[in-house]
């Protein structure tokens, strides 16, 4: 097989677009995909800070290194969730991104700041791994953002998190969840932008980029997304996807276009009490946000016997 | 060929000379989720994979909340 733009030998093929590249046009190709995913949603000008939410994994490396090499200033953030050897891991890979690329990354650990951790403070709070792990996300990311004075947070959720994300919300017709799935949510009070700019980008092609750019990430899954529901929709999509290649993106953008615009005052109901949280001052319609029930919940169990860190502040890494 | 596949890490022997696509229709393996890598580079669907290589099959769907 060629490169579709050079001749070259091709590395990769993108069934939905019918095409080849050798690495060099791989490569170019990704980097146009962001750069024009972020310009046909406005995500962010070439003044703006953007935080990038770094997990260690293949997307959001892929992207802190794609916006650096498109010139944006960005920094990276990494949360410390109390994997074991998982988080461990995936942290060493965050580090050593960073230290390679000369990028500022900085680091809050859950444990040592928060006093719990996710596998342990889950249960306690009666959520999933996986529901107590993105929530606290959501709710850290933003207060970071805040705090850092940065006018954007960018995710590195690819063409196949928002087909199976959508894949769910649509078997439940959630259609609060549906108005806010888009690949760009606008400030508000209490709230920073949030953007999703490797939109176009499938898994594979994120995970190509990394071993083409020999960018070293975390392979391993994290052990906490066993029995997924996410997972489940990606393997049902991808079943559908190699029979007729091209169907997750017309899934997921003919809902942008044609689906997104009818159901988007759903999503702005319910911003309608929010009111400061009395501990940490995020945005909430309840009492107490989210995030610092769970927080306490954690801590409580923790104390009766978990193991209860110690309280420190965020660290920050070159 | 010596294959390397995750999730759990293990190693298996397949007869070659391959195709990758062949490859991984024997393995009941969907090609939206993988990469496949033989001596340290991708590879395309239609290459042909020699019998003495060493090819990695790597998984390329990540779980958990979004
Ligand atoms: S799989 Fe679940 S618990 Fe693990 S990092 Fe992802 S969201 Fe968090
Ligand atoms: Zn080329
Ligand atoms: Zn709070």
């Amino acid at each position: 097989m060629k490169c579709r733009a050079c001749s070259r030998p091709a590395v990769i093929d993108i069934r939905r677009h019918n095409t080849a590249f050798c690495q060099d046009c791989f490569v170019r190709h990704c980097r146009d995909q962001v750069e024009r995913t972020v310009h046909a949603y406005d995500m962010f000008g070439p003044d703006d800070r953007v935080l990038v939410a770094v997990s260690g994994g293949k997307d959001s490396l892929a992207l802190w290194d794609i916006l650096l090499d498109l010139g944006v200033r960005a920094d990276g953030l990494y949360l410390g969730l109390g994997i074991g050897e998982y988080s461990d891991a995936s942290g060493r890979y965050a580090r050593d991104f960073a230290s390679r690329r000369g990028a500022k990354l900085v680091e809050v650990d859950i444990p040592t700041t928060f006093g719990f951790d996710i596998p342990t403070g889950a249960p306690a709070a009666r959520r999933t791994p996986c529901s107590a792990c993105g929530l606290s996300k959501r709710h850290l990311f933003n207060q970071a953002a805040l705090d850092g004075g940065y006018d954007v947070v960018a995710t590195g959720h690819n063409l196949d998190d928002e087909a199976a994300v959508l894949f769910g919300n649509v078997l439940r017709w959630d259609l609060a969840y549906l108005g806010r799935q888009l690949p760009v949510l606008p400030a508000d009070d209490g709230f920073a932008r949030k953007v999703k700019p490797l939109v176009r980008l499938s898994e594979r092609e994120t995970a190509a980029y990394c071993v083409l750019k020999g960018i070293e990430y975390i392979v391993e899954e994290c052990p906490m997304a066993e029995g997924n529901r996410h997972l489940g929709y990606k393997g049902a999509l991808n079943d559908v996807e190699v029979r007729s290649p091209g169907s997750k993106a017309a899934f997921y953008f003919g809902f942008l276009e044609r689906v997104a615009p009818l159901v988007e005052t759903h999503a702005t109901e319910q911003r309608a009490d929010l009111h400061p949280c009395p501990e940490c001052g995020s945005p909430t319609v309840s009492e107490v946000c989210a995030f610092c029930r769970l927080a306490e919940k954690a801590r409580r169990n923790a104390s009766r016997g978990g193991h209860p860190p110690e309280t420190d502040s965020s660290t920050e890494h070159r | 060929m010596k294959v390397l596949l995750r999730n759990p890490s293990r190693e298996i022997e397949v007869p070659g000379p391959l195709r990758v696509h062949a490859l991984l229709e024997r393995l009941d393996i969907n090609r939206e989720a993988v990469l496949v890598i033989s001596d340290g580079t991708l590879v395309t669907g239609d290459a042909v994979l020699p019998p003495e290589v060493t090819v990695e099959i790597r998984p390329v769907i990540s779980g958990g909340a979004l």
